[in-house]
């Protein structure tokens, strides 16, 4: 009897515990292991004291700063044109019409393919001697392949932007789609009939249905883009790159001295990542609740 | 007017997700492709003969994928299936801190712990193994395993597991035949996410195979940064197939069931 007791006291916290033992021991983990590097306990190379060097170090290059703006306009862009377009394009295929079945699924063909995939897609598409540059020939706009606006390894990251955009406006928009499509079209119908305009209607109605999941994926969608690093690597000029690409080049540098430095990058990263969002959602509830 | 608006934004839609896919089919049959055609003037399959042979080892590497990303979907569910079910089924202490800490591998960059990882993995010999490889693989799925899941349980709720006990069900009956068969559409959802999430890491498996283990994207990229387009096409589209393949198994759950999708509104 006692050990059915214990059992039942026990479900809970062994149902959780083996998720929650591989987040702690493995993400926690190497958080901490790089945490400790970035402030200097590194045994391996003989460092043991603890110091601000690094940090100071980074944040003293003012290459630091040109990566950061970088990164971050990159994030910002991208995250706030693929909501715009996801809310855009769910509002049209919330709605029954002849093929409607089909475009949502040919809507939803980028969310399964790889970053990489899209990535070498949209560099077919848009490079100077690319697909969309030989149309622009064709109709008689350009001559040769310089006279094509530079989008791949530019300073404005034109081609990430298309690549981020091309693979999450469809994870966005299909999470939009799902409420809108399991809301109905009654709250809309009772609007109307109290008098709301079109405007209204979206304003008042649906933003408010939607808005919760717009900002779970836009914050999945932020975080993502902000610590990627095989699209600015593949798409970006080498300098300024984006943070991730500096501190994974610092890490695999030979010279193992220049570890907590990247750690340090890293660590920076991942602060202002969680700084930003949190901001982000509280902003984002004051403007709601308004 | 609205009528304009829908098909102009439909076709946009189709022209959009489209113009990347097509040219990566058209390159990987081209042999000579210059500008400003719009066609290639000569067609091969130079590419396609390469991406089979041994010395390209996109076969080996795909097996390697297949194999990591079909581990760390049999982890995901090991470990995420108790626990999103707790969450969605059971008032607790601390829900609301151990669901956050769930959310944390999404949300914050994980370079951090990654290079972490690697160097505590060099010390236990975890590095160049395909369980290293998946265990890394596993942070950012159990996330959105768990996000999904946890919805699906929501709206199964218990009444019919209840039924089922009722009508003298033992557990594993109950799991079986009543459980496993409602959540099944959903998890279906869920185990995608999983597969695709591992299937498109780079930079992970990079640090943690130590270029002992090639994975698809691995040997997809020198070919897109080395400006060899017939080759990286060709790769491209097989490194999809399974995607696809996936997609088109989900896309009816995906579309339809809101309370699959559903679990991304409440992060």
């Amino acid at each position: 009897m006692r050990w059915q007791l214990l059992i039942e006291r026990l479900r809970i916290p062994l149902m959780l515990f083996p998720s929650l033992a591989v987040l702690v021991v493995l993400f926690g983990g190497g958080m901490l292991f790089g945490v400790g590097q970035s402030f200097g306990y590194f045994p391996i190379i003989g460092l043991t004291d603890l110091t601000f060097q690094y940090y100071i170090d980074v944040l003293t290059d003012p290459n630091f700063f040109l990566s950061l703006w970088l990164t971050f306009r990159i994030a910002f862009i991208s995250t706030f044109l693929s909501c715009v377009f996801a809310i855009g394009f769910a509002m049209v295929l919330r709605h029954q019409f002849r093929g409607s079945q089909l475009f949502t699924f040919i809507f939803q063909i980028p969310i399964p393919i790889p970053h990489l995939v899209a990535a070498s897609g949209i560099v077919l598409l848009v490079t100077q001697s690319g697909v969309l540059s030989r149309i622009s020939v064709e109709l008689g706009l350009t001559q040769v392949p310089r006279d094509f606006p530079v989008m791949v390894f530019d300073r404005n990251g034109i081609a990430m932007i298309l690549t981020y955009l091309w693979k999450e406006v469809p994870f966005i928009g299909i999470v939009v789609l799902a409420v809108l499509q399991g809301v109905g079209p009654q709250y809309e119908e009772i609007a109307q009939t109290l008098g709301a305009n079109r405007w209204q209607r979206f304003r008042f109605v649906l933003l408010p249905l939607i808005l919760p999941g717009v900002l779970s994926t836009s914050i999945i969608v932020f975080a993502y883009v902000f610590a990627n690093y095989e699209i600015p690597l593949l798409l970006g000029v080498r300098h300024p790159t984006t943070l991730p690409v500096l501190a994974f080049e610092n890490y695999q540098d030979p010279d193992l001295s220049l570890r907590p430095q990247a750690m340090a990058v890293s660590v920076i990263l991942a602060v202002l990542a969680i700084g930003l969002l949190v901001t982000y959602k509280r902003l984002a509830r004051l403007a709601v609740n308004r | 007017m609205q009528r304009f608006i829908r098909w102009f934004t439909i076709i946009f839609i189709v022209v959009a997700v489209l113009a990347p896919v097509i040219p990566q089919i058209v390159w990987s049959f081209s042999f000579r492709w210059f500008f400003p055609d719009l066609l290639p003037t000569s067609w091969s399959l130079d590419s396609w003969e390469y991406v089979f042979t041994d010395s390209s080892r996109v076969g080996e590497s795909f097996l390697n994928s297949l194999y990591i990303a079909l581990l760390s979907c049999f982890m995901s569910i090991l470990v995420g299936l108790p626990a999103s079910r707790a969450i969605a089924l059971h008032e607790f202490p601390g829900k609301a801190v151990i669901e956050w800490v769930l959310m944390v591998p999404i949300i914050v960059p994980g370079l951090v712990s990654t290079l972490g990882i690697h160097q505590v993995f060099i010390r236990l010999g975890l590095t160049d193994s395909y369980i290293g490889v998946s265990l890394v693989h596993l942070i950012p799925c159990i996330p959105y395993f768990v996000l999904v899941m946890t919805s699906v349980f929501a709206n199964y709720g218990t009444l019919l597991e209840d039924s089922a006990r009722t009508l003298g069900a033992n557990p594993w009956q109950v799991f079986w035949n009543v459980t496993f068969p409602g959540i099944l559409p959903g998890m279906t959802v869920a185990l995608m996410f999983t597969f695709l999430i591992s299937w498109g890491q780079y930079v992970t498996t990079l640090l943690i195979g130590g270029g002992k283990i090639i994975t698809l994207p691995m040997v997809l990229f020198p070919f897109i940064s080395g400006v060899n387009y017939s080759n990286a096409s060709a790769i491209s589209l097989i490194f999809v197939a399974p995607a696809i393949l996936v997609l088109v198994l989900t896309s009816r759950q995906l579309g339809k069931e809101s309370s699959v999708m559903g679990g991304f509104g409440r992060l």
